[in-house]
């Protein structure tokens, strides 16, 4: 049995673990201190030597990421964090900016340092109003103390720090539209090259990294690149929270090694709701292929994940049972991917817009077996064909969905109906409320 | 480009369908196809607008040194590479497919309404759905739907339902033209073109947003569900209203014009034009349009008369009388040819002036000595490393001109200075450092320009000819610098007005009329024993002839009075009137003999513009019974027994080709020096003003959604002057003279403090007319 | 001017927060919000002139984002997360329960002005399904019974607190101007973490005490 990790998380039991008094008990912003006395590219050096990958979904390795942003430049760099978190499924980076903003802020902090960065954002999603007060006073906390501002510790580094609140727009989490949202435009992803390593925010060199991936810095100096490293797999080293939700006894956050399996994440959580079975689930959020029983040992980390044929994505683990209709469930989502395309290319606005139709046709039992063939052409005339990876992420569930559960979808056109019941799924109809 | 530029250009091969390419370094894969002549279909892409990769509808399959990309890549965003390998819908069955289901996505929400759109016909959706998409649709929903149209502005409508959202209006809108007016709004399926409610778009470019409009989702209110494509005759055409020489399309059916369009030119107008250039034609098919010579009867009155009758008259009316001439800027460069002749070799006179507007004495110095030595043209503009406007406002007077600056101010930060009274919309696009400048102040200001070097470039308005001095100071800067000098007037006719002689002290061909040789030499080739010597009367002192009785007969080709002064008409009460016009008028009012020439459109010919290129045109209506002035004129002058021999515009065309330049020295330029700045005090202020792009000129007259978009009439004041007045903006002010008073909403602005803006000719503006002046001229300015 | 000097200091103090004022955009938004409730074209125009925008450039911006809202929303805002997950654990029947007890549709305001409601996308609460927001604040693990209870106190001026925030739920208004970068002192209140955040810890604590 894998054994939890508990890094990140480690003291949001304490009533005050969002303080900076909390967050100093532990500890905190000694790593700051610590590499602050380094040289840039020996903190750049470590967290590549830790094997750090983004914990945003891609598992692109962070260390590397820095490494890209032109030295000497005489240009200013920027550090993005994204915190837009959206992606369905996906709740570990809110959790851990409500109970521990100060461990995100140090991490910055190390992170501006190493790449030369005056000037750091924290990207975050409008709809928290409530992380996003934690997040103000950390922020004034850290300056108060001089953690923040000019010449950080007597270090000689300035540094801002901007909190930036969204509005509402899934597809700000995909980064150069996160870059366009932040200089004030419609949030619709940039062609790439450039990338923002040399032209982004401002058209200046910018590293955006997720939350976690820069909350895990500071725990990387503090202990060295051989702790962060020991933990994990070959190629997916390191802890990583996984966020457990859906028909599961007991829901949660779990901060394990990568590679642990969903087998013992659920004994973990109690299992599948009591009298239920595991039916499908995401790995990684919506935009991942969907996993079912036959996936409970595949380890969760970048290589397992991938081989299986889904991907790691944000370890959002989404647990339906038996009671879920696959097809309303995809319905859903595709729903969600048209209301959050942004319209800016052809496969995706429209492509969403006419998926919705046909699978609400499906969900209600009308059509033939040849409308599962027209959806799966439809889909590949819009995967691959998009400007961004929205689109596929609304295509992942289709498709999977249509290879794992084919015979669910012509049940549905035999009964010229959904034959499920809505009620059976609900979490009231276990706990008894109405 | 020039041979040593070209073989700095580094070249990359590639191919395409199996066929090599080698095209410049940084060319699109969807521009090297179209040089092998492989149409990939697209939407989206433009050649003059950054890269989008929004509509995807030209994917193809690429590798690159035997890497392929995993999926199809959009062709009109990826620059060529060497060791790449292309294949487009012709060659690679994924890219063949992944077009048609792109087509397929794009048309599953655009009405079938082809039958009824304007773009029918000449629609790159229709046309390419055919070629490249599916037979049919497999999309059983139902259609997104919106109201329609709105109207963006009272010239463009918008079918939002037809719109494919490739975004090359709002592209257009913003990066070209700098007024981004029109966005996309919403999102995802629902995102859409629009504007903010109460902001039209009220671009003076936004009619290229109709024309590069992929479907028919923008159209423009005159042509709205006026013609098909099929029933139209195009013809390449010049632009009339300005001297930024646009190109221009002329669309006729059945000899009336119903459409006109930017042609391309990619050294002058690339692919756009302004607004009028677009729209304003309806002058051509005016109720007011003349179409029979006139001759005032004993009565009074004006009759309609045959041509030789009319000719006899007005022959009787010039023969052996002191003529003067008054040709106007609008003239095509033969017509003024056909004038320059005709008051030398037929009235013997050099009382001939093309200028209907402000001038001086040191301008006909200017425009004689050193005027036709310019070469400046706009690829130095793309080159400067600077650009100073002197008395010149280009948005509103050189729409083009603003448009190339625009162009590398947005490009490549070019730096721009303007000396202007304050900082108007145009200079605010181009980030123009502005030099703030009363009218009298100009030729101190320019002598105080520094940081200019022989690649930088002046461009002079016609109006720094009314500030005394200051084309003095500009021509000086420029020889103390070695920077580029330009002279930009207003009108289409004026540049080649000017090298045709249409002026007293210029024969053709830039022949000073006090050289006995150039005289000599014009004379031989005209084949007459002498040309009259001794510079002409200018504008104003042939009015003052005329009303003097020094003069016994005007002939009048296309002028507005007021655009002279306030009393020019009235000083033509007691003279012979000899009026060439396209309709009726102040002028023909009192004419006593009236001839009726040519549109543009129904004529062939050419005019100079402001880089002195020919901008030749064909006519776009066939067998219009009009003629050309040069015609009438070559008969008139038969008729008076002295002849001109130029039968049609192409003899002329002819004669001043044969012509050629004067080799021979010029006439020295004669600076003159600058005068005491204008003290104001209390409400006391200094007139300045300029024309708006869209106001009351004759060839705007009759399109009313045009008129919609001008810019509303506002006297500019400074905020200490707003205060002293106790008004804000929007407040009525009044701005008089003793002649008169102009009464608009004042506009608080950074206008220096001593000043009044007023615009020079608009709604409720009309500066000569009702102030009798137009710069620098003491007014009051009070609350209204 | 529809903004006095207090409030049109404020915008300044948000624009000197960017390296480039445009940035200053979605701030000024979310603070026109807390002014008005809604984006007005006051707001349109002062946000236009503040940055040197267009104000088709404003509207471009304010319309893209589903936070902004052009018309009047409620006192309070009720968000019912009917993605996949916590419709199928219940969000559905709650976001039907609520429509019907209301007598509005989505996007709707009672006529009171005190309720408005929007079935929301995923808000990041997963492990505390079905999720219900008011004014962007948590109430975790809602029933149909819950919701009704929730709205109806907030309708009589006495919601109660959020799961996760602070004591006392804040209106529409003044959670916008928090969300414009204004704080309200209030960070501190409220729990650090729910109990499934803390799941994980808390295993992990008792298999490290057991060990």
């Amino acid at each position: 049995m894998t054994q939890l990790t508990p890094v990140l998380s480690a003291h949001w039991d304490e009533k005050d673990s969002f303080t900076i008094d909390a967050y100093r008990r532990h500890g905190g912003y000694g790593a700051v201190a610590k590499a602050l006395a380094m040289e840039p590219d020996a903190v750049i050096q470590t967290v590549k030597d830790a094997g750090l990958r983004g914990r945003g979904g891609a598992g692109f390795p962070t260390g590397m990421k820095w490494g890209f942003i032109p030295q000497g430049d005489n240009k200013d760099h920027y550090l993005v964090v994204n915190a837009d978190e959206s992606e369905p499924g996906t709740c570990k980076d809110t959790p851990l900016m409500m109970a521990n903003p100060h461990v995100l802020v140090e991490g910055i902090i190390i992170a501006s340092y190493a790449i030369r960065a005056n000037y750091a954002f924290i990207y975050i999603r409008g709809e928290v109003v409530h992380v996003v007060r934690r997040l103000q006073q950390a922020i004034s906390d850290a300056y108060a103390q001089g953690l923040l501002g000019k010449n950080i510790q007597g270090s000689g580094f300035d540094l801002e720090l901007v909190l930036h609140v969204g509005a509402g727009a899934y597809i700000c989490g995909e980064e150069t539209a996160l870059l366009d949202s932040l200089e004030g435009f419609r949030g619709q992803p940039r062609l790439r090259p450039p990338f923002p390593a040399i032209a982004g925010l401002y058209a200046k060199p910018t590293v955006v990294n997720n939350v976690e991936s820069i909350a895990s810095v500071p725990s990387i100096i503090n202990n060295g690149s051989e702790w962060f490293a020991s933990m994990g797999t070959e190629k997916s080293k390191g802890y990583t929270l996984y966020s457990l939700s859906g028909h599961v006894a007991n829901p949660g956050q779990f901060e394990a090694p990568l590679g642990i399996t969903l087998r013992e994440l659920l004994t973990l959580a109690g299992g599948v709701r009591s009298g239920h079975q595991l039916k499908f689930w995401t790995p990684g959020g919506s935009s991942t292929p969907l996993f079912t029983q036959d996936h409970l040992d595949v380890p969760l980390d970048y290589e397992g994940v991938s081989a299986a044929g889904s991907m790691l994505g944000t370890k959002a683990l989404q647990i339906f049972d038996e009671t879920t209709c696959v097809v309303r469930a995809v319905l859903r989502w595709t729903e969600f991917y048209k209301h959050e395309s942004c319209g800016k290319c052809t496969p995706c606005r429209e492509g969403t817009w006419w998926l919705v139709q046909i699978l609400r046709d499906l969900e209600a039992g009308k059509g033939t077996a040849a409308d599962l063939d027209k959806l799966l052409d439809v889909v590949d005339n819009i995967m691959g064909r998009s400007f961004c990876a929205l689109a596929d992420g609304a295509a992942s569930p289709i498709i999977s969905s249509l290879k794992h559960f084919r015979e669910e979808y012509m049940q549905h056109l035999a009964l010229g109906a959904c034959p499920f019941d809505p009620v059976a799924s609900t979490l009231f109809a276990t706990a008894g409320a109405k | 480009m020039s041979p040593e530029a070209l073989t700095e250009v580094e070249l990359i091969t590639v191919v395409i369908d199996g066929f090599e390419v080698s095209v410049p370094k940084g060319t699109l894969v969807i521009r090297a196809a179209e040089k092998l002549g492989i149409q990939i279909p697209r939407f989206c892409d433009h050649p003059l607008l950054s890269p989008a990769g929004a509509c995807r509808q030209c994917l193809v399959d690429i590798e690159i040194n035997g890497r392929a990309f995993p999926k199809p890549q959009a062709s009109c965003t990826i620059p060529v590479e060497n060791g790449m390998i292309v294949k487009t819908q012709l060659t690679s069955p994924v890219a063949d497919k992944a077009q048609k289901g792109i087509m397929e996505l794009l048309l599953i929400n655009h009405p079938l309404d082809c039958p009824v759109c304007d773009k029918g016909g000449e629609c790159p959706l229709q046309n390419q759905a055919m070629s490249n998409g599916r037979g049919e649709s497999r999309y059983e929903g139902v259609k997104r739907t919106f109201e329609k149209p709105v109207n963006i502005s009272s010239q463009v409508l918008l079918d939002r339902e037809r719109c494919v959202l490739c975004a090359r209006c709002t592209r257009f809108s913003e990066q070209i033209a700098g007024d981004p007016f029109i966005t996309l709004n919403e999102r995802g399926a629902l995102q859409q073109v629009g504007i903010y409610e109460k902001d039209p778009f009220e671009s003076y470019y936004s009619g290229n947003t109709v024309q590069i409009c992929p479907v028919g989702a923008l159209t423009g209110a005159s042509y709205r569900f006026r013609s098909r494509p099929f029933d139209l005759v195009s013809t390449a055409s010049a632009c009339e209203h300005c001297a930024s020489g646009c190109a221009m399309r002329t669309d006729v059916r059945r000899g009336k014009t119903l459409r006109r369009l930017a042609g391309e030119d990619a050294s002058v107008n690339e692919e756009w034009n302004c607004d009028k250039g677009r729209w304003a034609f309806k002058y051509i098919s005016s109720k007011e349009r003349l179409a029979q010579p006139q001759v005032r009867g004993e009565d009074g009155e004006l009759h309609d008369a045959s041509w030789p009758e009319a000719l006899a008259v007005a022959a009787a009316g010039l023969k052996g009388k002191r003529v003067g001439v008054l040709v106007g800027g609008r003239t095509t460069v033969e017509d003024a040819y056909g004038y320059s002749k005709f008051a030398r070799v037929s009235l013997g006179t050099n009382d001939i002036d093309f200028r209907a507007r402000v001038y001086s004495d040191e301008e006909s110095s200017f425009l004689a000595s050193v005027v036709p030595t310019l070469t400046t043209t706009y690829s130095d503009i793309d080159k400067a490393d600077k650009v100073v406007l002197l008395g010149f406002e280009p948005e509103d007077e050189s729409p083009i001109v603003f448009l190339r600056i625009h162009k590398q101010v947005r490009k490549r930060s070019l730096p721009v200075v303007t000396l202007s009274p304050f900082t108007s919309r145009g200079s605010h696009k181009l980030r123009a450092e502005v030099i703030s400048t009363t009218p009298s102040g100009e030729a101190a200001a320019i002598t105080a320009l520094s940081g200019l070097t022989e690649k930088s470039v002046i461009l002079i308005g016609e109006r720094l000819g009314e500030s005394v001095g200051a084309l003095s100071s500009a021509l000086a800067l420029s020889k103390a610098t070695g920077a580029k000098l330009a002279w930009i007037p207003r009108r289409a006719g004026e540049r080649g007005a000017l090298e045709a002689g249409a002026i007293g002290n210029l024969l053709p061909g830039g022949r000073p009329i006090s050289d006995a040789a150039a005289r000599v030499d014009l004379a031989t080739a005209w084949g007459v024993d002498s040309l009259p010597s001794g510079a002409g009367r200018t504008t104003n002192e042939i009015l003052a002839a005329a009303q003097s009785g020094e003069l016994d007969a005007v002939v009048i080709a296309g002028v507005d009075p007021l655009d002279i002064s306030a009393t020019a008409l009235n000083s033509l009460l007691n003279t012979f009137v000899l009026s060439f016009e396209l309709s009726n008028s102040a002028v023909t009012a009192i004419a006593d003999v009236v001839l009726p020439v040519a549109a543009v459109a129904e004529k062939s010919g050419s005019f100079l513009d402001w880089q002195g290129q020919p901008r030749a045109f064909e006519a776009a209506i066939e067998g219009a019974l009009t003629r050309s002035d040069v015609r009438i004129l070559s008969m008139l002058a038969d008729e008076v027994g002295a002849p001109i021999h130029l039968p049609s515009v192409t003899a002329a065309a002819r004669e001043f080709a044969n012509l050629g330049k004067w080799d021979g020295s010029v006439t020295e330029f004669v600076p003159v020096a600058a005068v005491a700045p204008v003290e104001v005090s209390g409400n006391q202020a200094i007139l300045t003003s300029w024309r708006q792009l869209l106001d009351l000129g004759t060839l705007q007259a009759g399109e009313a959604n045009l008129a919609g978009t001008a810019r509303a009439s506002v006297a500019r004041i400074s905020a200490a002057r707003a205060n002293e007045l106790g008004v804000t903006t929007g407040d009525l002010v009044s701005v008089s003279t003793e002649r008169g008073t102009i009464t608009v909403p004042a506009e608080v602005s950074d206008i220096n403090d001593s000043c009044v803006w007023l615009a020079r000719n608009s709604e409720s503006s009309q500066a000569i007319a009702t102030l009798g002046s137009v710069s620098g001229e003491v007014v009051t300015v009070v609350k209204a | 001017m529809a903004f006095n000097s207090d409030q049109l200091v404020i915008m300044d103090s948000i624009i000197a927060r960017y390296p480039r004022k445009r940035s200053a955009i979605m701030p000024l938004l979310h603070y026109v919000q807390s002014v008005y409730g809604y984006v007005t074209a006051d707001g349109i125009e002062i946000i236009a002139e503040k940055l040197d925008l267009a104000t088709a450039e404003v509207t471009a911006v304010s319309t893209f984002y589903t936070q902004y809202k052009p018309e009047p929303v409620g006192e309070y805002h009720v968000g019912v997360c009917t993605n996949t997950l916590c419709a199928v654990m219940g969000g559905d029947a709650i976001f039907a329960a609520v429509k019907e007890h209301l007598g509005i549709e989505n996007d709707g305001v009672t006529d009171d002005g005190k309720i408005s409601i929007e079935h929301i996308e995923c808000n990041a609460a997963c492990d505390y399904a079905p999720v219900v927001m008011v004014n962007w604040e948590f109430y975790d693990n809602q029933t149909v019974a819950s919701v009704i209870d929730l709205i109806d106190g907030a309708r009589g001026g006495n919601p109660p607190a959020p799961t996760r925030g602070p004591k006392t739920l804040r209106t529409w208004k003044e959670n916008s101007a928090v969300l414009a970068g204004l704080s309200d002192g209030l960070a501190n209140e409220g729990v650090a973490a729910g109990d499934p955040s803390l799941l994980g810890l808390r295993i992990s604590k008792s298999a490290g005490g057991n060990s």
